[in-house]
């Protein structure tokens, strides 16, 4: 679900074409039949943005007919936890949780949390998103609850989910999702009956889930639907983020996200953490589980970062530290742009002129720019933005009114450079160069590199204050050849951690300390380069099915996390079938076909000890070392902004009201950035009757920078196509291969017709939703050209991660092309304006 | 040198394309136009001069509650065609410069600096698998990646294959993974498996086999592909009687008349 791996991930999807040829059942749920589709056994076509009626009711399903797998669910899950008295559920607030304040647009979140827990008082803002360990936030730091084992208590987690999802029954997906009463079931009794202590299933996403309003409580959903089935930490179990492109999750975990650091700590607040680092460790760090070693994990980024500079008496230049001040999101400052108060951008591996969402109104912003440097392997379109954009067509920018600098770099590609990729499964490998760069072309690490030393030359100069984290960064990378490329393997030792006395490699995270005598880029990565002539990413020498011995799986080269779940309470495994890891207990140690992921020599039947701290606190039967209470959450007693379970609620664009809370029409925490240059349509509206829905293809890569200047993949998608089915074919009134107008609220479009019945409609209750797939992949500069189905998008924010809705929204077709120049923005007014009239058939 | 062969396996195939491009970057063939074609998802049309391995996409309409491979409905079928590299080749026997020759491991290659252009491969071809190329008029088709084979590598197509869709190796121990394969699809319940390998026509078996769902007539392969010089018998023969009557019809006009 939310994701189309065989379209997108062909190569890893011979895996799941080789699972198929054993046995394994291919389910894929999705608005479209796709590539995955056609190699799927069962495919549930269901209604954009519906997705997480359709997971609430798999969740009802199995707790009505008590499919779960109760021994794990029991040991392993928060289900029998009690919920604070004061807790109010959507059921009882009619779409809301308690404590919802309305002028804040925020809750507050105490109520959320577990009976008899005592809570830190930590104050959100609201300021940060939630990419970070504790999602910007955490008020619980300790196992202490009140808990009832045999699940009877009615304020016990596993009843408080059986009433919030007593109402995401067979009836409601048919009537929301589209999805027949039987075809639903069918699924369910599949799913199901592949998970246990013989068996497992997995679930993969992609930006199909993510990519929505409400994005963070769908794979919620998931969570807890692959919780109760006993799914995680288990071979052939999981919920896999398929990842974009090559690297996106190693440019999460060393990050290019404003909101976190290295590892998953959260990017320190302006107000909230101030300059006191006391502070900002009593925000993060938790008096039990694995987050208790947050200090020494920070302080050694710090070291990592600063060298002799950062010492116990300057909180380890804590202050050198940018702060978040405010919403530096993707959207966040392209708002800012837009109202001129952004003055340079530097855009790398990314083209958001046709890539970004309301990519219309991102070209307009650049133009506020003073500067923009964009580094690219060819001239795209965001670097040409101020000259070939279509609003320069349409008269809504004059390239001699516009004041941008742009200067492009040429940019290496990935074969041209050396380096290290991680991908989907946390699993980081090294690459070689195999041919110089062409001309000027070089890569990120030389830029970057290079900028730094020529900045940090024009720092020590100028000793100001604001310089003082420059001239404090450590930057003395050698370099190598006559490019002076840095030489990326003492980049990865840095990350990989040193102790600093004597300047050896540490062997993992185990050994970082917070008295400052260790340093570490990233502690997730330590142990991926444990010896000057042992760089484990670069390994090629696989021993087993799990493909140790291939590069580096953070954290300490675990194949699959949390695998003490893998194994009983008692430490005997599931079964014969399934078994991971293991209790030896004649070795008295874990053991098996993984690196445990648990402390190696802690026994199953341990017990912590009064206030014992950190890992020590957790029971040799805690497999979920990252939480505080070592248990894996069913429900989030802190942490989400939304709510501490899934709940369905409409995209910011729908065609009905919310069936399920129609008093809470969509997500309360989402933000719409609605503005006049950001519109949204009503929810339904007459003018745009249609669901519209983005995608990628095989043939092209992302916004086309990277496919769209190759001939070999232009000709096998040459045009920007929109997938629609025969019957809104006729009620258009255009044939395949023609052209339609496409327009929302925001943008218009022109696009080849694909008419299909792989994209069909959706019935919900007598009403026909009609639903329109956009691939993104086209722009106005390449071989071959294109409208981008980005202009449509809105700038909208999930609440917890801010990111955008693009897999749901509301549009008009039109047939025949769009109009050219400034008579194009007419259309658009008139498609704003005038509802459309239906036309009545006559019999 | 052993006779190698393709087996492509429509049923594992994800419709990519990676062999489409792979054979071009390796063998260097130029794009060949950015035509918006929409059949379904396939743009480059055929085989031809410029695309010498092409995914045909075939839609049978979507069922929900079914994928694409559920045992019982197939709505979207990939397969990638190829030159069959016949044993007994049309284009081979057509060919008057000696440019078509039979590889050590039993492919059909066009030698392009031998090439004229004349163009009789290209009707003679019971696939319609061989184009001439409208810059230089020179013939062009699947080498079986002549040279790659040379070196002890495999075909660049089956090499990208990210599903093992496109299998190659020695010729009979691929039929026999064949022929494995359809009844082991068989018994899972697929019974419209079609192992596609004509052995009783004048083409006297080819080197690239198919398996594939429902009647490969679907994805372009011909139920009985005759090499066009069969004909030629029938046709001599034809001729044959036809002079042998004419000069008979003569005779007996002049015999006959003389008798009057």
């Amino acid at each position: 679900m939310g994701s189309s791996m065989a379209e997108n991930h062909p190569v890893g999807f011979q895996w799941v074409v080789e699972a198929r040829e054993r046995g394994t059942k291919v389910l894929h749920v999705d608005p479209r039949f796709s590539r995955t589709s056609a190699m799927a056994d069962m495919w549930v076509p269901l209604r954009a943005g519906s997705d997480i009626v359709f997971l609430g009711a798999l969740i009802h399903y199995v707790l009505e007919n008590e499919k779960d797998f109760r021994e794990y669910v029991v040991n392993y899950t928060n289900a029998s936890i009690l919920v604070r008295d004061d807790f109010r559920d959507t059921e009882d607030l009619d779409g809301l949780f308690s404590g919802w304040n309305e002028d804040a647009k925020m809750y507050k979140t105490d109520s959320w949390a577990y009976k008899g827990s005592p809570l830190k008082d930590v104050t959100n803002s609201g300021k940060t998103g939630g990419h970070a360990k504790d999602r910007g936030g955490e008020k619980l730091q300790e196992n202490i609850y009140e808990q009832d084992l045999t699940l009877q208590n009615p304020r016990c987690i596993y009843q408080v989910l059986k009433r919030h999802f007593a109402r995401y029954t067979p009836e409601l997906v048919e009537r929301t999702c589209g999805v027949p009463q039987d075809v639903f079931l069918k699924l369910a009794r599949t799913f199901c009956s592949a998970s246990g202590p013989d068996k497992t299933a997995a679930i993969c996403y992609a930006v199909g889930w993510t990519q929505h309003s409400d994005g963070v409580q769908i794979i919620r959903a998931a969570s807890i639907l692959q919780l109760l089935l006993g799914n995680i930490g288990r071979p052939g179990g999981g919920i896999l983020a398929l990842r974009g492109h090559a690297s996106i999750q190693g440019s999460t975990d060393i990050p290019t996200l404003y909101d976190i650091l290295p590892g998953y700590m959260p990017m320190p607040l302006f107000a909230e953490d101030a300059d006191n680092l006391a502070a900002y460790f009593n925000h993060h760090k938790t008096k039990t589980g694995w987050w208790n070693n947050f200090d020494k994990y920070f302080v050694s980024l710090m070291k990592a970062y600063y060298g002799d500079a950062a010492a116990k008496e300057n909180d380890f230049g804590f202050t050198f530290l940018p702060r978040v001040t405010g919403d530096h999101s993707h959207q966040g400052y392209w708002i800012q742009m837009a109202d001129g108060n952004v003055e340079g951008l530097f855009v790398m591996g990314q083209n958001p002129a046709v890539g970004g969402p309301h990519s219309r109104m991102e070209r307009k912003a650049m133009a506020k720019l003073k500067w923009l440097v964009v580094r690219d392997m060819v001239e795209v379109e965001t670097a040409s933005f101020w000259l070939d954009s279509p609003e320069v067509g349409r008269g809504e920018l004059n390239p001699e009114e516009i004041d941008t600098e742009v200067f492009l770099f040429p940019a290496a590609g990935h074969t041209e450079k050396g380096g290290c990729f991680t991908n989907t499964q946390r699993l980081n490998q090294f690459h070689e160069k195999a041919v110089d760069p062409p001309g000027d072309a070089r890569s990120e690490t030389w830029f970057i590199y290079h900028l730094g030393r020529r900045l940090k030359e024009r720092a020590r100069k100028d000793q100001r204050p604001r310089n003082a984290g420059l001239n404090a960064l450590t930057w003395d990378y050698s370099t190598e050849g006559a490019n002076a490329e840095p030489v990326v393997e003492e980049v990865l030792q840095e990350i990989n951690g040193r102790t600093l006395k004597d300047g050896k490699l540490v062997a993992g995270f185990r050994d970082l300390k917070a008295d400052g005598s260790t340093s570490c880029g990233c502690w997730i990565y330590s142990g991926i380069f444990p010896k000057p002539d042992e760089n484990v990413a670069r390994k090629r020498e696989p021993r087993d099915f799990y493909g140790h011995g291939w590069g580096f799986a953070w954290p300490a080269d675990r194949r699959i996390l949390y695998n003490r779940a893998s194994a009983r309470p008692d430490g005997r495994p599931w079964s014969e079938r399934k078994k991971l890891i293991w209790w030896d207990e004649n070795k008295k140690e874990w053991t098996g076909f993984d690196v445990p992921d648990f402390t190696v020599n802690k026994s199953p039947d341990y017990r912590p000890p009064e206030n014992a701290e950190g890992d020590d606190a957790l029971g040799g039967d805690k497999p979920f070392i990252m939480n505080a209470e070592g248990l894996s959450r069913l429900y989030v007693p802190s942490g989400l902004k939304d709510g501490p379970l899934p709940t369905h609620y409409e995209p910011l664009e729908s065609p009905i009201r919310n069936p399920v809370y129609p008093a809470q029409q969509v997500d309360p925490g989402a933000n719409r950035l609605e503005r006049p240059d950001n519109q949204y349509a009503n929810s339904p509206d007459e003018r745009f009757p249609y669901v519209a829905t983005t995608y990628r293809l095989t043939e092209h890569h992302t916004a086309g920078g990277m496919s769209r200047y190759l001939s070999h993949l232009c000709e096998l998608q040459p045009e920007f196509f929109c997938e629609i089915s025969p019957e809104l074919a006729k009620q258009v009134g255009v044939e395949h291969r023609g052209w339609v107008t496409i327009v929302t609220a925001r943008g218009i479009v022109e696009a080849r017709a694909m008419v299909t019945s792989r994209m069909p409609p959706i019935h919900l209750n007598g009403q026909t939703v009609h639903q329109v797939g956009l691939p993104y992949h086209w722009g106005y500069k390449g071989l071959v050209k294109g409208d981008s189905a980005n202009d449509l998008l809105a700038l909208s924010e999930e609440p917890n991660v801010r990111i955008m809705e693009s897999k749901a929204l509301l549009c008009n077709v039109f047939p025949g092309r769009r109009e050219r120049g400034p008579r194009a923005l007419k259309q658009l007014e008139n498609a704003m304006r005038q509802p459309t009239r239906r036309r009545m058939v006559a019999q | 040198m052993s006779v190698t062969a393709f087996l492509t396996d429509s049923t594992l195939c994800i419709g990519c394309k990676a062999c489409e491009v792979a054979c071009k970057e390796w063998n260097q063939v130029p794009a060949d136009g950015f035509d918006f074609r929409a059949l379904s998802y396939d743009n480059t049309g055929s085989l031809g001069h410029s695309t010498w391995r092409h995914v045909k996409f075939v839609e049978n309409g979507a069922v929900p509650g079914f994928g694409g491979n559920a045992s019982e409905v197939f709505s979207w079928g990939f397969s990638s065609d190829v030159c069959k590299h016949c044993a007994n080749a049309g284009c081979l026997e057509a060919c008057p410069t000696g440019a078509i020759v039979r590889t050590e491991f039993g492919g059909v290659y066009i030698q392009p600096d031998v090439c004229n252009g004349c163009g009789y491969c290209v009707v003679c071809c019971p696939f319609g698998v061989v184009e001439r190329r409208p810059e230089d008029g020179r013939a062009f088709k699947c080498t079986f990646c002549y040279d790659r084979q040379k070196e002890g590598l495999e075909p660049a197509c089956a090499t990208a294959c990210p599903t093992e869709s496109i299998k190659f190796g020695e010729i009979e121990h691929l039929r026999d993974t064949a022929r494995e394969r359809v009844r082991d699809l068989e018994e899972k319940g697929f019974d419209d498996v079609n192992l596609y390998d004509p052995t009783d026509t004048s083409v006297g078996g080819i080197h690239a086999f198919f398996i594939v769902r429902g009647d490969p007539k679907t994805y372009n392969l011909p139920p009985k592909p005759e090499v066009p010089t069969t004909y030629l018998k029938k046709g001599w023969m034809s001729a044959g009687i036809a002079a042998a009557a004419m000069v008979a019809g003569a005779f007996l006009a002049f015999t006959g008349s003389s008798d009057r």
